[in-house]
């Protein structure tokens, strides 16, 4: 039999602790609940809303920004410019603060006395408590996920490649659609999701730009406040579920792609 | 046709310097050079990849310096073939038909014939991962003969080959030529200058040391750099007229001296190449197993980096490599009667 070495056998012992911390508190919940509740939970009409809510304003999060987010990741991975590196930090600031500091920063630039919030008015809508503003919330903590994933996607596509594009006769445009675009698609897609992902589990900033309509991690933070854990937990579970479902195929979904 | 006039280019840890040549149409002219000569960077220039810092390429009359890259009319096939790893064969060879918006008949049609000149045509449903080195060579060779470019570009085609598919590609580059293509190819092998070239340029630190035909650049060369880097003066044409055995023939060069060599080809037309230091030079005839024994006459003593060259005349002028002491040994001088003798394996027999 081959003999394992200790230290492995210490390394496995020290991972899997951090597994147990990871699964043991979500196996918990799962178990705390009865099937009859979260089956009654996926039922109530104001966690389906509110999941919806979540999933489609994530969503266009991340269509929206990824529309300016792509071309400035192909920008860092490719040219070199003065304050590249400040920019590079810039991208990074959304994971570092505080979410309620970030929603509070949105806030102040979305409020009704600013340009985009007299813009909107001037639309006759108001941002603060408007899905939109849920958007730039959740784009705004999980944009840093796309931009450095699809920075890295680019900067792995090798030049040449590129340098032959322009060589056989190709525009800049059309090298960047045909060869730079699908060459770093799986990192690009994986950018997405994670930043869709982010979005939708986002609360701090979120919960300060709009209360309502009710985003599912804003609602189980009321029911907790306002029930306690035994009516949070059902809604948690589902939003779990959910999430965990969108993730798992959206993940098959680009290893589809990268298998074709 | 293609004039590059003072040519230079600062790299963080190289330059190239003052670099002129010109080829013109039809020509083959190869670029020899070791690793880290520079070569790569003079292609990448003609074809706008980079931009030098001082001088002008002129194609057909036209300064092309500042042209955009895909304005230029150059073709450039990279030395690891940069063949579009997400697109099928086909997909690679319509990528620059699209690009110049032919009707859909022609670039079909100009694809086809692209796969039958260049034999791929049963790969055209293959994606590039699954492919050999050489037919990712024909692939991105026809790709980049797509667009008839007016020059094509060659950064080392054949240095990741193994010999078979050398002899092959060399084969096909040099019909590519006979058809009238202008090529430029780049290479730290002699073997290819000699037998593609009807032009070489020796280039060594980034600046060219010596231009002109093959046999004046490695007969004649100039400095002692292109004298040791080729370090080959006996190359000759020849045929092959006679097989003795499977792999044992005799080549005929000029229609003046046979020489047995071995070698894979039955017929044709090729170089032989024997280097001067396999060859043995005696007083008398030689009581030895070499095939190629030849009586001649010395027509020169020449000084070398290592020991003395001697030229003896059998017909064709036989370059032979000897230590000083062995001169004096046996004390070998102009008009003398000599004989000359070498192995068939030591001579190498260029064929595509």
């Amino acid at each position: 039999m081959k003999k394992i070495e200790p230290v492995n056998l210490i390394f496995a012992f020290l991972g899997g602790i951090v597994l147990l911390f990871i699964l043991g508190p979500l196996l918990s919940m799962f178990f705390a609940s009865s099937p009859q509740e979260i089956f009654e939970t996926t039922k109530d009409v104001e966690v389906q809303n509110s999941i919806w809510l979540t999933l489609l304003t994530s969503m266009g999060a991340t269509v929206v920004f990824s529309i300016f987010a792509i071309p400035l990741s192909y920008l860092l991975a490719r040219k070199n410019f003065y304050f590249k590196k400040l920019i590079i930090g810039i991208i990074d600031i959304p994971v570092v603060i505080p979410h309620s500091a970030a929603g509070i920063a949105i806030l102040g630039f979305i409020s009704r006395d600013t340009v985009i919030g007299k813009t909107a008015s001037y639309f006759g809508f108001n941002l603060i408590g408007h899905p939109i503003s849920i958007s730039i919330a959740m784009a705004f903590v999980s944009i840093p996920f796309l931009l450095n994933s699809a920075r890295d996607g680019f900067s792995s596509v090798p030049v040449r490649l590129e340098k032959a594009a322009l060589n056989l006769g190709a525009s800049p445009i059309r090298v960047f659609f045909t060869i730079s675009l699908p060459l770093a698609w799986r990192n690009i897609i994986s950018g997405l999701i994670m930043m869709f992902a982010r979005g939708m589990s986002e609360f701090g900033a979120v919960i300060i730009v709009a209360y309502h309509p009710m985003i599912t991690p804003v609602l189980i933070y009321e029911r907790f406040g306002a029930f306690g854990l035994k009516y949070a937990r059902p809604v948690s579970i589902v939003f779990i579920g959910v999430c965990l479902i969108f993730f798992i195929l959206l993940r098959l979904l680009s290893k589809e792609r990268k298998n074709a | 046709m293609l004039e590059v006039k003072n040519i230079s280019k600062k790299l963080d840890d190289f330059n190239i310097k003052d670099i002129s040549f010109s080829v013109n149409k039809g020509d083959y002219f190869v670029i020899l050079g070791v690793s880290g000569a520079g070569k790569s960077v003079i292609l990448e220039i003609i074809a706008g990849l980079m931009q030098p810092n001082s001088g002008t390429i002129h194609l057909n009359n036209k300064n092309i310096t500042n042209e955009k890259i895909q304005k230029r009319k150059v073709g450039l096939v990279f030395q690891d073939y940069a063949v579009f790893p997400h697109l099928s064969v086909k997909e690679n060879l319509l990528y620059p038909l699209k690009n110049v918006g032919l009707e859909k008949e022609e670039i079909q049609n100009r694809m086809n014939e692209l796969a039958d000149e260049m034999s791929i045509s049963h790969l055209l449903k293959r994606s590039p991962t699954t492919l050999s080195g050489g037919e990712l060579q024909r692939v991105a060779l026809a790709r980049t003969l797509a667009l008839n470019p007016e020059c094509l570009l060659l950064d080392e085609p054949l240095s990741s080959l193994d010999i078979q598919l050398k002899n092959n590609l060399r084969g096909l580059l040099r019909k590519i030529n006979r058809k009238g293509q202008t090529i430029i190819h780049v290479t730290h092998d002699y073997e290819d200058a000699i037998f593609l070239a009807n032009k070489v340029a020796v280039i060594n630190d980034g600046k060219i040391v010596q231009t002109g035909s093959p046999e004046e650049v490695f007969k004649n060369p100039k400095t002692k750099f292109v004298a040791n880097f080729s370090g080959i003066k006996n190359f000759f044409k020849a045929d092959i007229i006679t097989e003795v055995n499977e792999n044992l023939k005799k080549a005929v060069i000029n229609n003046k001296v046979s020489v047995s060599l071995f070698t894979e080809a039955k017929t044709g037309t090729g170089f032989v190449i024997i280097k001067n230091k396999n060859i043995i030079i005696s007083n008398i005839k030689p009581n030895i197993s070499a095939m190629n024994n030849y009586q001649g006459v010395v027509v020169d003593v020449l000084p070398a980096k290592f020991g003395v060259e001697i030229i003896v005349d059998i017909g064709i002028l036989i370059s032979v490599l000897i230590s000083a002491e062995t001169l004096k040994k046996y004390d070998f001088f102009e008009d003398k009667k000599v004989w000359i003798s070498f192995k068939a394996s030591s001579a190498k027999f260029l064929h595509g």
